[in-house]
């Protein structure tokens, strides 16, 4: 047996990526970016505020997060909405004691069901990304184009109604399809948040911008997966925000920390406190400027 | 290796107790050589009837956008503390990076970096290759880093660890000296191939940075602990030995240049080259010191 003769043909080996989504570039050899105020770390707050049904799909596949046990899984679908209930109050509480804004990205579904919890985020001047219509809503290129658009086209209504327009958009679980950097260009947003290749934004070809929300500094990433503490992963973001103060610092350009998080994860009795303190322990740094996506995306705009 | 047989006899049976002395220069007890991956995924490469190369239908937009990390942001990061504390780098090399991002390639160059063949990418696998195809990636290894480095590989880690039966023996057929896919010694081993000659080096899937954060869940700080004990204890006994050790510290860009993993590995690697009992080397050198001793 051997394998098909094409197995060893390389048809897009060349110089550049194997496609045409975006050009390569270096983060450490491209235009120097500045924040207000000359601050070096831009911090941002991702807060993703999700509903999961109680019956889940798995088409395209079932969302990180989503349900586990036998129909019906009370534990799972309740332990989610604990997050949405009280751990996202304990957030918006903990910002506003910070003086800091944020971004949350927002289930439609959310948007639908939880009206206050909108209008509380809006008024404390936040900011709303569109984050599919809810945990059901996930994107492959198994997903047929017109059900990708209605998705897209749905998620933006429902957030239009409660009083949002987003200028961002982040997928569940960071996945697209073929289609849909374009899709997102067509509906007339600004930015999304998937591509977690880079540390500043940077655009695609067909225009529209990508602001990395890395994975790997994510709550669900350290606390939910890794299990480690809160404290532990308050130390990480604390080594993470020194490492990128000291390199824009010897690079003379600026950096972004982004802190994605999760209302039944880090919303807990037990675990806010650890935000609360790193939130007071960044806020105190000189270098520190707090900033919603579309900030950045905006001030990045302005320099390129 | 013997094809079907239980044991695919790899090599002899060789007891860690009462091992012949090996030197390594002036006098170090244990070869520190650290080996970053530098990989290209494709975005939507075939599929090998054995392993489909991503969880998701193309685009997997994290999983290729992570490894990209490596290349736009992380690559400078890592090989900067490497630097710094006089690591040398042997390079793990998806050979089509040398076409798709020079610019990557030429960094390790100019840090006099060794390089050896992690297969054409990491998203072409061997399993299932005849042989005639076999030859075929390896000859594009050799003639492609030839040509971008100026350097004859001398090494193979295969593409995403994935063999034929005939693989070593095409190795040594092609005056490769050291293979790093074999996990069953702290010192370089003779490896038992049909013609020539080829080594084993100790390369390392427990201190690996990937088991390290994406199998055992470490933070930045337990894996710097992690390399530090590990280094500890192979130079106590190197030194109580005198039978040199080697430690591999084995890297991707985009997991330990990660913003919150960097600054304890620098750590790491500032507390080994401070301890004096570190040969800092790459792998070519710790292989040909041992053979001339073996």
């Amino acid at each position: 047996m051997s394998l098909p003769a094409d197995y060893m043909i390389y048809p897009k080996r060349g110089e550049g990526y194997d496609h045409e989504l975006y050009e390569w570039s270096s983060i450490h050899t491209r235009k120097p970016v500045r924040w207000p105020g000359d601050r070096s770390v831009a911090v941002w707050l991702c807060v993703s505020l999700e509903w999961f049904p109680i019956t889940p799909q798995d088409k395209p596949f079932r969302a990180p997060g989503h349900m586990v046990t036998p129909y019906p899984d009370y534990r799972h679908y309740t332990v989610r909405d604990y997050g949405n209930r009280v751990g996202v109050w304990r957030m918006l509480d903990a910002f506003r004691a910070a003086g800091v804004t944020a971004s949350f990205a927002t289930n439609a579904a959310v948007a639908q069901r939880y009206p206050e919890l909108i209008a509380a985020v809006l008024a404390d001047g936040h900011e709303i990304i569109a984050h599919s219509t809810d945990m059901n809503g996930t994107i492959t290129s198994d997903l047929p184009e017109a059900d990708e658009r209605a998705l897209i086209a749905d998620s933006l209504a429902a957030l239009a109604k409660a009083g949002a327009k987003p200028a961002g958009w982040l997928s569940i679980a960071r996945s697209q399809s073929w289609r849909t950097l374009d899709l997102l260009k067509d509906h007339g947003l600004t930015y999304c948040c998937d591509w977690v290749n880079d540390e500043l934004p940077y655009r695609f070809t067909n225009g529209l911008i990508n602001l990395p929300l890395n994975t790997e500094l994510s709550d669900r990433m350290i606390v939910a997966t890794q299990q480690h503490s809160a404290a532990g992963w308050a130390q990480m973001m604390r080594d993470a925000y020194d490492w990128l103060e000291a390199e824009a610092e010897q690079q003379k350009s600026a950096r972004v920390l982004p802190i994605h998080l999760t209302p039944y994860i880090m919303g807990l009795p037990y675990r806010i406190g650890a935000l609360e303190e790193l939130l007071g322990q960044l806020t105190g740094r000189k270098s520190s400027w707090w900033a919603r996506g579309d900030d950045i995306v905006r001030i990045w705009k302005e320099q390129q | 290796m013997q094809e079907g047989a239980k044991d695919p006899g790899l090599y002899d049976y060789h007891p860690y107790r009462g091992r012949p002395r090996i030197a390594w220069p002036d006098g170090k007890a244990c070869a520190v050589w650290v080996a970053p991956n530098l990989e290209y995924y494709e975005i939507d490469p075939p599929t090998n009837p054995q392993r489909k190369p991503w969880g998701k239908p193309h685009p997997d937009v994290v999983g290729y956008s992570y490894r990209d990390h490596s290349n736009r942001v992380s690559h400078w990061r890592m090989a900067e503390v490497m630097s710094k504390y006089g690591f040398p780098g042997s390079v793990s090399l998806s050979v089509a990076l040398c076409d798709h991002h020079p610019e990557v390639v030429r960094d390790g160059v100019e840090r006099g970096w060794e390089f050896f063949s992690h297969g054409i990418y990491n998203t072409r696998y061997s399993y299932g290759m005849d042989e005639r195809q076999e030859r075929a990636m390896i000859e594009d290894s050799i003639e492609t880093v030839q040509r971008a480095t100026g350097q004859r590989i001398r090494g193979w880690l295969a593409p995403a660890l994935t063999h034929t039966p005939r693989t070593l023996d095409l190795l040594a057929e092609y005056d490769f000296t050291y293979t790093c896919d074999l996990y069953h010694d702290d010192q370089v081993q003779e490896v038992k191939v049909a013609s020539g000659s080829l080594a084993s080096i100790p390369y390392s899937l427990e201190v690996n940075d990937h088991y390290g954060f994406n199998v055992y869940g470490m933070s930045g700080r337990e894996y710097a602990d992690a390399l530090i004990k590990q280094y500890e204890r192979l130079a106590d006994e190197g030194e109580r030995t005198g039978s040199g050790t080697v430690m591999c510290i084995p890297l991707h860009a985009y997991l330990i240049g990660q913003p919150h993993r960097i600054g304890p590995f620098e750590e790491a690697l500032r507390h080994i080259a401070a301890d004096g009992r570190a040969w800092k080397a790459r792998a070519g050198e710790i292989v040909d010191c041992w053979r001339e001793q073996a």
